[in-house]
């Protein structure tokens, strides 16, 4: 039946989490203004809290479903800071929801237990992944891949263990010749270049990975299938399938932060007297509660999109669509509430004293990484007017 | 737990109004629109679906099935991808009924609600609007002040759906003496057509939806009885009828949109400019998308909404964001809508001009339907 209620487990798990990121939120400016430094992998005052995952043991058939609080515990995350999270329990980069969606039996557990992050984006190429330059040549006599190539934006790049990295094995075929290779961090070839300086998520782990005649075992290839489909793009789209659920995870990621920045909006105003109640819609209503009343309803709106392609995620069907709908409006929403947050805080909001302006710079990436927002409304226009690739460019 | 799965029941439910609103009102929509008259027994037609009574006690002849926001929210949406103004008319006694069974006394209960569990329509009015640019459910301007064994009535109230046949009206007014601000100082008072000092006007000439009928009423110290105030000295819980009638409006506007975005569709595939169908520009494909997104995210907002009514939360809230962000979002599809058919979408031989009347109508209306 239609639920909206969390169980008391749910809200258990929730409640716990924002304690714990609220530790993390301490050190979000400090981070945020080194950003040349790491974050510990673990906050001192935070240690003796056991992982979340410990506490889903207990979860049962009436709790929400495995993604529905999963993206609900990342929202909890992220409100506290998006860069500055508990970092135990790891398995949980992207690269390991790609080993999850597109490695055998036997190389999800060889690898499982690794932090990988994922490397897709080149210096000339974002948004259409066909374009990928880093080549992967296999030779015959040591059995190994060579690959050569640059990754930038490598997220969690310096600390992961390793990454599963997109090359193509022959740049005429498109996308059927891109196929996707672990590369474990140590291999001689596989350097982390440099850490990159951005508008926000500074503390965040972003780098750049140079490839030089690296060589790894021809094992490395995940799924196994070397030969190159005709036709058709082939092992692409195993790795397309990684975003059904990272799309609405990257737009929980940014409402964690819009709720923050929602909550600190609001404390603000009533402090200062403005008065927010509910219930009237007409000129009653201050200018400023009319507006900050109508970002709230934005990112219910977004927040409820999330939910529901994880919901889909979790009944077992198929969540495309949702997917790429809950990131496209996640993507913007964040930034519209964000914006209007410190429009209604005035100056104040502005200010680099309180974390609001931070927010408003950490979430922008919401609607960039993980596929822009122009590139999720191609997603769900092809698949409402049911086009190809080549029918809607 | 968090869930966005009907209930079997529920689907069976929603797809039939689904076949109902294609093969009944949607073909009687324009023409109901262009007469400003509501199709010959279409009201009596809707009625024997059972939409008001089957969640009405069985004491008072109902179909004792609980009451469920969720569904009926399910319904309206359904039923307004068919025609909005047709949904509101065949639906409207419900805002009525389901306020007297929700806060009315046992004695009013069985006075009222057996009419609504007839096999004729039962025609009644929810009268809440009121003409004036500075409209607020929270501070009406008709007020209500205690008389020696009952209550005196003054105001004007407009957009009253039904008003010309209603035999009774629901009327919301403010406690004039009350220090109370906002819905605590609202009530609802049961006052029959014929009750002398009321005056109902000749049917109002509307933007949009003009199949609907819809009167002002003048109440001119209009006297009734101790009796007449809804929920007796209890009153009523002003917020959760208002949470009720904006997260059916939402409900509408959803059924709206899906109705604008799955005519645009086609369109859109069908007519080619400069070589190619103009759905396969990104201009006009991305106006699309956006009615996925937007229909979508008013759908969930107002499931939650109707979810909050029906675990009996306060519903304040999420009523008034699944309302007003889909009075936002609904005038916006409609009017993208429009754009997509370009000159066609200004000629009356589609109905994206009537949708797009019925918008701007329907977000500033409240009041109007109920879950």
């Amino acid at each position: 039946m239609i639920d909206f209620n969390l169980t008391d487990n749910d809200q258990k798990i929730l409640d716990y989490v924002r304690t714990e990121s609220l530790v993390a939120r301490k050190y979000a400016r400090h981070y945020d203004e080194n950003e040349a430094e790491f974050p510990p992998e673990e906050l001192e005052e935070a240690k003796d809290f056991p992982g979340v995952w410990s506490l889903m043991g207990d979860r049962g058939p009436e709790d929400s479903g495995q993604s529905v609080i999963g993206m609900l515990i990342t929202m909890a995350e992220t409100w506290g800071d998006y860069s500055v999270r508990m970092r135990k329990g790891r398995g949980a980069g992207l690269g390991n929801a790609a080993l999850g969606a597109s490695g055998t039996e036997e190389q999800r557990t060889k690898w499982g237990g690794l932090l990988l992050s994922m490397a897709i984006t080149e210096p000339g190429c974002g948004s259409d992944p066909s374009l990928v330059q880093t080549t992967a040549v296999l030779d015959e006599e040591t059995n190994e891949w060579v690959l050569n190539g640059e990754k930038i934006f490598v997220t969690t790049g310096c600390r992961a263990d390793g990454v599963v990295l997109w090359a193509t094995l022959d740049r005429s075929a498109g996308r059927a010749g891109i196929k996707s290779f672990l590369v474990e961090k140590g291999t001689p070839g596989f350097n982390v270049s440099h850490k990159e300086k951005k508008l926000g998520i500074r503390a965040d782990d972003t780098a750049t990975y140079v490839f030089t005649d690296c060589r790894i075992p021809r094992e490395n290839l995940l799924g196994g299938k070397e030969e190159i489909p005709k036709g058709g793009s082939g092992g692409f789209r195993g790795v397309m399938k990684t975003f059904n659920m990272t799309r609405p995870m990257t737009a929980a990621f940014g409402l964690g932060m819009s709720q923050a920045a929602l909550d600190f909006t609001r404390e603000q105003l009533e402090q200062a007297g403005v008065d927010l109640a509910y219930g009237s819609t007409g000129h009653g209503l201050s200018a400023a509660a009319a507006k900050f009343q109508r970002l709230e309803a934005l990112q219910e709106a977004a927040v409820l999109t999330v939910c529901h392609a994880a919901y889909l995620s979790d009944q077992g069907e198929p969540n495309n669509l949702e997917a790429s709908i809950s990131k496209a409006k996640g993507g913007s929403a964040v930034r519209e509430v964000t914006q209007g947050c410190i429009e209604l805080l005035g100056p104040m909001g502005a200010s680099r004293e309180h974390l609001l302006e931070k927010w408003f710079r950490d979430v922008r990436i919401t609607d960039i990484y993980e596929g822009t927002g122009q590139i999720q409304n191609l997603i769900i226009a092809r698949t409402i007017l049911d086009y190809d690739r080549s029918q809607l460019k | 737990m968090i869930s966005f799965g009907p209930s079997e029941e529920q689907q069976v439910v929603r797809e039939a109004m689904r076949e109902f609103a294609e093969q009944v009102l949607r073909p009687v929509a324009r023409e109901a629109d262009e007469e400003s008259a509501l199709p010959d027994g279409i009201l009596d037609q809707v009625w024997e679906l059972g939409l008001t009574n089957t969640q009405l006690p069985e004491a008072f002849g109902g179909g004792g099935e609980a009451r469920s926001p969720i569904t009926n929210a399910l319904i309206l949406e359904e039923l307004a991808f068919g025609d909005p103004a047709l949904a509101i008319a065949s639906t409207h006694p419900s805002a009525v009924a389901f306020a007297i069974n929700d806060f009315g006394t046992e004695e009013q209960k069985e006075a009222h609600l057996p009419r609504f569990c007839g096999d004729r329509f039962a025609p009644a009015s929810l009268a809440l609007i009121e003409p004036s640019p500075t409209f607020d459910a929270t501070a009406l301007q008709t007020t209500v002040e205690p008389k020696e064994g009952g209550f005196v009535l003054s105001g004007r109230k407009s957009f009253v759906v039904l008003g010309d046949r209603a035999e009774l009206f629901l009327v919301l007014a403010r406690n004039a003496q009350s220090a109370e601000t906002g819905f605590s100082a609202v009530d609802a008072f049961l006052v029959p057509s014929d009750t002398p000092g009321l005056t109902v006007s000749e049917l109002e000439l509307n933007l949009g939806m003009k199949g609907l009928p819809t009167v002002s009423l003048d109440l001119a110290q209009v006297e009734v009885p101790e009796e007449a105030r809804l929920g007796g000295d209890r009153g009523i819980d002003a917020g959760r009828l208002l949470a009720g009638t904006r997260t059916a409006n939402a409900a509408l506007l959803t059924g709206l949109c899906r109705a604008v975005m799955e005519y645009a569709i086609p369109y859109a595939k069908d007519r080619h400019a400069f070589g190619e169908a103009i759905a396969q520009k990104q201009a006009i494909a991305f106006m699309l998308s956006n009615m996925q997104i937007e229909t979508n995210s008013m759908r969930w907002l107002t499931w939650k909404a109707a979810a909050a009514l029906e675990s009996l939360e306060d519903a304040t809230r999420p009523a008034l964001f699944a309302h007003g962000y889909s009075a936002e979002q609904g005038m916006k599809l409609a009017d993208d809508g429009l754009q997509v058919l370009g000159g066609h979408g200004f000629i009356r031989e589609h109905p994206v001009e009537m949708w797009y009347r019925t918008a701007r109508t329907l977000t500033v209306l409240e009041g109007v339907a109920a879950v």
